[in-house]
């Protein structure tokens, strides 16, 4: 099973702009210390060995999109606006005159979770079936509405992909696309829901827009539960504590060490902070990644946590 | 465990949720102890939040001595919020101090030392939050 995130950005899509090039080119130099590369190897190796990530790299600004790799068809969680750039990749992959069938698990159906649909090329191709999964009731009322007047010149009737949404239920278990899945309900302003994806005896769990208050054992016991053993746990940690728990307190969203504490005492293998914040630059993500790091070793108890940063393009292996 | 707090010594739990109390003048010194998780917080829950009822304008200060607290999870990080926002509430007013390594590592990333005054020991804490005659 591999994970590739095509967008990981919360609530709103985001671009760098001048001012956050200009920072990146001004850290450049700096390290440079005026030096000259003779030949773009040179240069390689400087960007990747000693520039730090945000300066090389970033995190990038898409809403909410990541491809599950491995099953039998394409996979995804969350049609946000990186699933644009994926439907890019798969035509490119396979060909537009070759049908696919595309299996999405949706975690609610709030606006940066769905507006990826009309740019997804795919969804305009006859031959293509793409299969909505979900727990909610109106996933398919919210995908016309957003492609209807005055919101989009497309609308729903004209796309040409075959479309077919199927009622999940939390607490079952289904086997779709190759993958053993099960939902759980999540605290959310309208409810959301996380996944969790087994084959092969590798497990991920997608588990966005879920604000964990901790205010309840039992029901923190029972997203424990759930998370057991899993080898990687994909998490909105899009706040800090102190903003999760007074002026952001039921915007429906966790902070990054309350993820933490959710993997060591779930016994999860792999943490991905998910789901940023869409103020924070990419040097304050860097420092949060740092931090986070920090805070699993300060609370590992004799339970090494790995830590990673989502961000557009990164692909973890399980 | 050892802490600073001596005198009027009740523990509120077993474990990291023990909370020792001491008073000094209008200020009400509380010091939990261990480690606080989700193993402990209710404990700790139970031991704090009552002590905040006269924590009030014309009432007692409360500084919270964290130099005996080996870490704080996320659990305990939300009770000392509840706090917080009960002091607040009550217009009284609380303070940290004498945070440990790790305690003051915590406190920086998840932000809490943007939500509490911190103090470096708990004798600048009392000198700060002691009424002025």
């Amino acid at each position: 099973m591999r994970l590739r995130f095509w967008g990981t950005r919360g609530s709103l899509p985001v671009a760098l702009g001048g001012d956050g090039v200009r920072d990146k080119v001004r850290a450049a130099l700096r390290r440079a210390e005026g030096r000259s590369f003779p030949s773009e190897a040179a240069l390689d190796a400087f960007i990747e060995g000693e520039l730090d990530f945000a300066t090389s790299h970033g995190y990038g600004g898409n809403s909410s999109c990541v491809e599950i790799i491995g099953g039998d068809n394409t996979v995804i969680c969350d049609m946000g606006s990186g699933l644009r750039e994926l439907g890019q990749q798969v035509m490119q992959d396979y060909g537009p005159g070759q049908p696919r069938r595309y299996d999405v698990f949706l975690s609610h159906v709030h606006w940066d979770h769905i507006m990826g649909l009309p740019f997804f090329a795919p969804a305009y191709i006859p031959g293509n079936e793409i299969h909505i999964h979900g727990c909610h009731t109106v996933m398919e009322d919210a995908f016309r509405r957003q492609q209807s007047d005055p919101c989009f010149p497309v609308h729903w009737e004209d796309m040409g992909a075959e479309f077919a949404f199927h009622q999940m239920q939390p607490g079952q278990k289904y086997r779709i696309a190759g993958f053993d899945i099960a939902a759980i309900k999540q605290n959310h302003p309208g409810d959301s829901y996380g996944y969790r994806l087994e084959r092969n005896g590798k497990s991920a769990v997608y588990s966005t827009d879920g604000e964990h208050k901790q205010d309840s054992e039992s029901e923190t016991r029972q997203f424990v539960d759930f998370l057991a053993g899993a080898d990687l746990l994909v998490f909105d940690a899009m706040y800090s504590l102190a903003d999760m728990v007074s002026v952001k307190q039921d915007w429906g969203h966790s902070s990054n060490i309350v993820g933490v504490d959710l993997c060591h005492r779930a016994g999860v293998a792999h943490y991905c902070l998910f789901h940023h914040e869409p103020i924070y630059d990419d040097y304050d993500l860097q420092r949060i990644h740092q931090e986070t790091r920090r805070y699993a070793e300060i609370m590992n108890q004799g339970q090494p946590l790995q830590v990673s940063m989502a961000y557009d393009g990164l692909e973890i292996e399980l | 465990m050892a802490s600073g707090c001596h005198g009027d010594s009740r523990a509120g739990g077993s474990g990291g949720g023990e909370v020792l109390e001491e008073a000094v003048g209008d200020v009400r010194v509380l010091c939990p102890a261990g480690r606080i998780d989700h193993t402990s917080v209710e404990a700790f829950q139970n031991a704090l939040l009552p002590r905040l009822e006269d924590c009030r304008e014309d009432g007692v200060a409360i500084v919270l001595d964290l130099s005996a607290v080996e870490y704080m999870s996320s659990v305990g990080l939300r009770v000392l919020m509840l706090a917080a926002k009960q002091c607040k509430g009550q217009s009284g007013r609380i303070a940290v101090a004498a945070l440990g390594e790790q305690m003051r590592e915590i406190f920086q990333i998840s932000r809490f030392d943007m939500v509490f005054p911190v103090y470096e020991d708990r004798a600048a804490a009392i000198a700060a939050l002691t009424r002025q005659e």
